[in-house]
């Protein structure tokens, strides 16, 4: 974001930082499914914030339209579909040593990323779209001239890809002749 | 004076929502849920990806989440109609009793 205070921006991250990381904990442990997929929701949105933060506004408004949008309904309405909350009862979460182990070795992971995060500086080549040419141009057109110019093959393949999941969400949930 | 937000931040936020998914993917087992930390882990290497094109200056980020999120669109679209057909065969989507495929 240009011509935005700091300590506002500093304000911002913090705030929608500890929100994302609060929510999406809240997510992994509710035991309602539906209570998971809304906390969910929250999550995107707040990471949304942070890309709009990031200078990257298109990408933003994909995140609230794609994830918080179309992906979370779907889920939403899967799981009202098949109703787990009414369903037979859930059994008591057991915490056997394989999941408590692999809970570890997964924290673990996470300390050598720490360490890692910690020493490294981004000395990658800087390219020519800085914040004020993004805005000059826009962020949009600027994303769909490399889309439409240099990506488009992997544009294309994106396209057949989706069409591949429309049709095997169809052939899958269709009901078989018996 | 402030300096601006270290980039390093945003790294570490996305290591830590990337953490708990795999934590959630590991712990939970509602396949649903397990789903749902997939997204959020997803996410987390969305939020790298645009970090670090923000401060390279450079939208190959941008591009990069795009088509993954095309991917994750497809994968959820598949993997959700996937989930109705094995709770009609088996009446449950609890990850431990699907084990068709071991031996």
């Amino acid at each position: 974001m240009i011509g935005i205070d700091i300590g506002f921006k500093w304000f911002i991250f913090v705030v929608t930082a500890l929100l994302a990381t609060g929510s999406s904990l809240m997510m992994v442990t509710r035991k309602n499914p539906i209570h998971s997929a809304l906390w969910l929701i929250v999550t995107f949105f707040s990471i949304a914030i942070i890309y709009v933060l990031l200078n990257a506004t298109f990408i933003a408004v994909a995140q609230v339209m794609v994830y918080a949008g179309a992906i979370m309904m779907l889920v939403l309405f899967v799981i009202m579909l098949i109703h787990l909350e009414w369903g037979k009862a859930q059994p008591a979460p057991k915490y056997s040593f394989p999941k408590l182990m692999g809970g570890l070795i997964t924290v673990m992971f996470f300390l050598q990323v720490l360490a890692g995060i910690m020493a490294y500086t981004n000395i990658g080549k800087k390219d020519t779209y800085t914040p004020e040419m993004l805005a000059s141009m826009g962020n949009t057109q600027a994303i769909g001239t490399l889309l439409y110019g240099k990506y488009v093959f992997a544009f294309e393949i994106a396209s057949i890809l989706l069409l591949v999941g429309i049709i095997g969400a169809v052939v899958l949930a269709k009901k078989i002749k018996d | 004076m402030l300096p601006d937000i270290p980039q390093n931040l945003y790294y570490l936020l996305g290591a830590v929502l990337f953490t708990i998914g795999a934590v959630g993917v590991i712990t939970r087992r509602n396949a649903i849920i397990v789903f749902m930390c997939i997204e959020l882990m997803l996410n987390a290497v969305n939020l790298t990806f645009i970090a670090s094109g923000n401060f390279l200056n450079s939208l190959d980020g941008v591009i990069f989440v795009f088509f993954i999120m095309a991917v994750a669109a497809a994968e959820a679209a598949v993997g959700l109609a996937i989930f109705v057909l094995i709770f009609r065969l088996k009446g449950t989507i609890n990850v431990d009793d699907i084990h068709l495929l071991k031996g």
